[in-house]
């Protein structure tokens, strides 16, 4: 058995580790995050941030749901100062729920558009993320295509590949389309869609557009950073794969609500309510809007930039130009147990 | 006298304090939200139901069929490759269920290297051809037995280990065939061992989230996260997860029955042993496909497909590995210790003296197992938080420097979270080593006028080494590959190398995913190998002859 005093030793040691990461979050210029984009996708900034101001940004990634959890049972006492979400319906609930306060930033209220953050200022949008219908070119016409609607119509039958209904990225674009169309004709578009399945949802967005790739189906709807990654890929596989799809824009024509524009989502932040370290919270989500750290999202990850005159990649350029869903994105987060009760009646898994 | 009693209340509390988030999930029930439970009954809960009874009824044969006949041929026959066998089979313990989801659905479904070799090789298209669709509940069933086997082997080899093959023969003798003999004989006697390993495996997979999330199986545990993500209805998920609590106190209720009155002392505590059963020619090679299948698909092909993509499609580790393994191994260590020490002590406590309110405080201790680890977290944050505001009221009274999240902030919360989660995998552990020590012994040292924690530590502990070594080194291969509670837990700056995996993993990128999931396995294949060692050095005589 191991010696008893390196056990010892080891549990001392490992003691003093978990008291040295409370005291590290205790010092002055720091700023904490309670972060829903994953680890890989904002540290980078994060650390250009603190080289830059010398402000030591402690960071816990995770969840939406589950930091808004953390961030409502601690209160008063939570050390997060910011909280960062992919999704505007989570930062919907986190405004809903309480926990994070309104601070007005004028120089970012100039250069974000209203449609991209929240009208009384509790949270900024900080990318864009478009979800348009992607198709494969040898099998699909873009005139076959036009609205999200059609697609529950008979011609796709076996023809269409979903993510499951657990990805709020399809829980917003169904909480958008029932502002659109009402909930009674969201209904009728979901089973439709759902009775054209070619194969019950599973996986991510990468393994749709896999699957329209491989000819398991013909249309998808997926974001565009992931078709971006595989456009980009340094491997031989992934470019046939991407090679073979195409970017369609859907509801960019048509009268009223059928001409509404693309469906798109924003990651953002919010302040939180009871956050000690509110100076180093702004100048950091001022960074994060700031044109260098705009023009990585867009090189790194392939969102598209929230404020304007920033330098996009080839690839996104690539995807053309659209019309987007002029929607209050608030209502994503208001509509989204709707969307999940809909989807659950017409079998979305 | 008076010891022995505080020594009951002492577990009784321990156990209380164990079962509190466990507590505060099943009180979430008084306030249900009638509209909701409407709706899911409408809707969705039919098929939770149908698809979590059906996954468990799937991998419970599963694991039975992979782990009682290679338990058994390890064991009991003497065939080439035995003893190599006999701690290979255990090292699918050591690759998570949702690592193995990932690989097996980068490698069979339709865009993967198999398929596509198939369409380019025959000229064929998608759907011409049939092919085992792998994210589907028998791809969920495959999977999970795959990783789970391995607690029904190891469980039932011991039982066997115990057993004298001279049983066996004296039923031949008697007339049975040898078949007869190992059904009737050989498999009730291992059987409440067998069983403990089953529901350890059972629990396990009720609880897993990740694999069927991701095979796209809509799962009792599925469901509750649906609720608490999709709904964001923290509550209504924590009322979910209660109602799992019912399939979970089943299977509890399932394992009392199998036991019942049985004592299951060992006659005498070292037996020559009769030789092994010989199998030759078809008799051995079939013994020797047996145990290869468990483990070339269990750990020999997902391992060699992270490695290809670890070495030569990844992006390479980074520096910030060591720490991440540094972090994972340190972690899972000291939840290893703790959770065990805690083991012991309730364990003991019910053997002391075995009235109902300890027996009920240890049974609802070890109910953290069968829930997700997500839930466990919400019902571990709520009273730490709520001791920290109290601490942090007292300081500011006291007019010092106020602590921050001294319990709910730091690693405590994680520490906690992991002995509340895996506290049923030491206890199954401890217990069966304390039931093998006859009482004649605690008799013997009580007389001497030993104190019990005495008799504990110069009696049962040197006795048992061998099952608590067991303990440690499978909460310490579970803790190092727990996700859900690490992930909402964890404090500032800290990730783990499950938590890295999980992330590229999530992100779609599941080939740089590859050298944390790698480093997963390997790091648990430390202790999986020590627990080898442990088990053969517990029968030396049985070392000597092979």
């Amino acid at each position: 058995m191991v010696p008893m005093n390196l056990i010892k030793n080891f549990i001392l040691s490992a003691v003093a580790a978990s008291l040295f990461t409370v005291t590290i979050v205790q010092s002055a210029e720091v700023v904490n995050v309670y972060s829903a984009r994953k680890e890989a996708l904002i540290k980078p900034l994060l650390d250009e941030f603190s080289a830059t101001t010398g402000i030591k940004v402690n960071l816990i990634t995770g969840k939406a749901d589950a930091l808004l959890k953390r961030l409502q049972v601690e209160g008063s006492a939570t050390p997060a100062d910011l909280f960062i979400t992919v999704d505007a319906g989570r930062l919907h609930r986190a405004k809903e729920a309480g926990v994070l306060k309104p601070i007005s930033l004028p120089a970012l209220n100039k250069r974000i558009p209203l449609a991209l953050r929240d009208s009384e200022n509790y949270w900024y949008g900080l990318t864009l993320r478009a979800r348009p219908i992607i198709y494969a070119k040898d099998r699909v016409t873009p005139d076959e295509l036009s609205t999200y609607e059609a697609l529950a119509g008979n011609q796709w039958n076996g023809r269409i590949c979903l993510r499951s209904s657990q990805s709020v990225y399809n829980q917003s674009l169904v909480a958008a389309t029932i502002d659109a169309i009402g909930s009674e004709a969201t209904q009728d578009w979901i089973k439709g869609m759902v009775n054209n399945l070619a194969r019950a949802p599973s996986g991510g967005d990468t393994d749709q557009l896999k699957a329209v790739a491989a000819g398991v189906c013909d249309v998808t709807i997926a974001n565009t950073y992931y078709l971006a990654r595989q456009i980009k890929s340094s491997k031989p596989t992934e470019q046939a794969m991407a090679s073979k799809l195409a970017v369609f824009w859907p509801n960019q024509l048509g009268q009223g609500k059928a001409g509404r524009g693309a469906h798109f989502n924003v990651s953002g932040a919010g302040f939180t309510k009871y956050g000690k370290h509110p100076k180093q919270a702004k100048m950091l989500l001022e960074y994060l809007a700031s044109a260098p750290a705009q023009a990585w999202y867009a090189n790194i990850n392939n969102e598209h930039p929230v404020v304007t005159g920033v330098k996009i990649s080839q690839t996104l350029k690539g995807f053309g130009s659209y019309k987007m869903d002029p929607i209050d994105l608030q209502i994503l987060g208001q509509n989204n147990r709707q969307a999940v009760q809909l989807m659950d009646r017409a079998g979305w898994r | 006298m008076f010891k022995s009693h505080g020594l009951s209340i002492f577990a009784v509390v321990i156990a209380a304090f164990i079962s509190l988030p466990v507590i505060i999930i099943a009180s979430y029930l008084v306030k249900a939200d009638g509209a909701l439970w409407q709706h899911l009954f409408d809707t969705v809960l039919n098929e939770y139901l149908v698809n979590s009874l059906l996954l468990l009824l799937g991998v419970g044969a599963g694991v039975l069929l992979l782990g009682v006949p290679t338990a058994w041929l390890t064991s009991m026959c003497s065939f080439p490759g035995r003893r190599w066998f006999s701690w290979a089979l255990l090292l699918p313990l050591a690759v998570p269920a949702y690592i193995i989801a990932y690989t097996y659905a980068g490698l069979l479904d339709f865009a993967g290297p198999v398929q596509t070799w198939i369409r380019e090789f025959t000229g064929l298209s998608y759907g011409d051809y049939w092919f085992f669709e792998i994210r589907s509940l028998g791809g969920a069933i495959t999977m999970l037995s795959l990783v789970l086997y391995p607690y029904v082997y190891l469980m039932a080899r011991a039982a066997f280990l115990e057993q004298s093959v001279s049983s066996i023969e004296v039923g031949c003798s008697l007339g049975y065939s040898r078949w007869r003999a190992i059904w009737s004989l050989a498999l009730p006697m291992a059987r409440p061992a067998i069983i403990a390993g089953l529901s350890l495996a059972l629990m396990e997979t009720l609880a897993d989230y990740g694999t069927v999330q991701y095979y796209g199986v809509s799962t009792f545990t599925t469901g509750i996260f649906r609720t608490f993500y999709g709904f964001g209805d923290a509550a209504a998920a924590a009322q979910l997860a209660a109602s799992l609590l019912a399939f979970v106190i089943l299977l509890v209720l399932l394992e009392r029955y199998s036991r019942r009155q049985a004592r299951y002392h060992s006659a005498a505590e070292s037996r020559a042993r009769a030789d092994l059963i010989p199998l030759v020619g078809s008799k051995a090679i079939m013994a020797v496909a047996i145990c290869l299948v468990p483990l070339i698909l269990g750990f020999i092909i997902p391992a060699t497909q992270l490695l290809l993509w670890a070495l030569f499609e990844a992006e390479p580790l980074g520096w910030d590995f060591v720490v991440l393994a540094w972090n994972s191994f340190s972690l899972a260590f000291l939840a290893a210790i703790i959770t065990v020490l805690l083991a012991i002590i309730l364990s003991y406590a019910k053997r002391t003296k075995p009235i109902k309110p300890i027996n009920t405080a240890i049974t609802m201790a070890g109910f953290g197992y069968a829930l997700p680890g997500t839930i466990i977290a919400i019902g571990i944050l709520i009273p730490l938080a709520w001791a920290d505001h109290k601490l942090m009221a007292l300081f500011e009274y006291m007019s010092w420097d106020s602590p921050g999240l001294l319990l709910s902030g730091s690693l405590v919360a994680l520490l906690f979270a992991y002995t509340v989660r895996f506290l049923a995998v030491a206890l199954g552990s401890v217990q069966s080593g304390l039931e093998k020590i006859k009482p004649s012994l605690d008799h013997a040292g009580g007389s001497m006028g030993h104190n019990p924690l005495a008799i504990l530590r110069k009696i049962h502990v040197p006795l048992m080494r061998g099952s608590i070594l067991t303990a440690v080194l499978i909460v310490f291969v579970d803790v190092l590959k727990e996700l859900p509670a690490t992930l909402i837990l964890r404090p500032f700056n800290f990730n783990t190398m499950a938590v890295r995996a999980y992330e590229l993993a999530s992100d779609e990128r599941l080939v740089d995913a590859a050298p944390a999931s790698i480093m997963i396995v390997i790091v648990g294949l430390i202790p999986v190998l020590m627990l080898h060692a442990s088990i053969t050095r517990r029968r030396p005589h049985l070392h000597e002859k092979f």
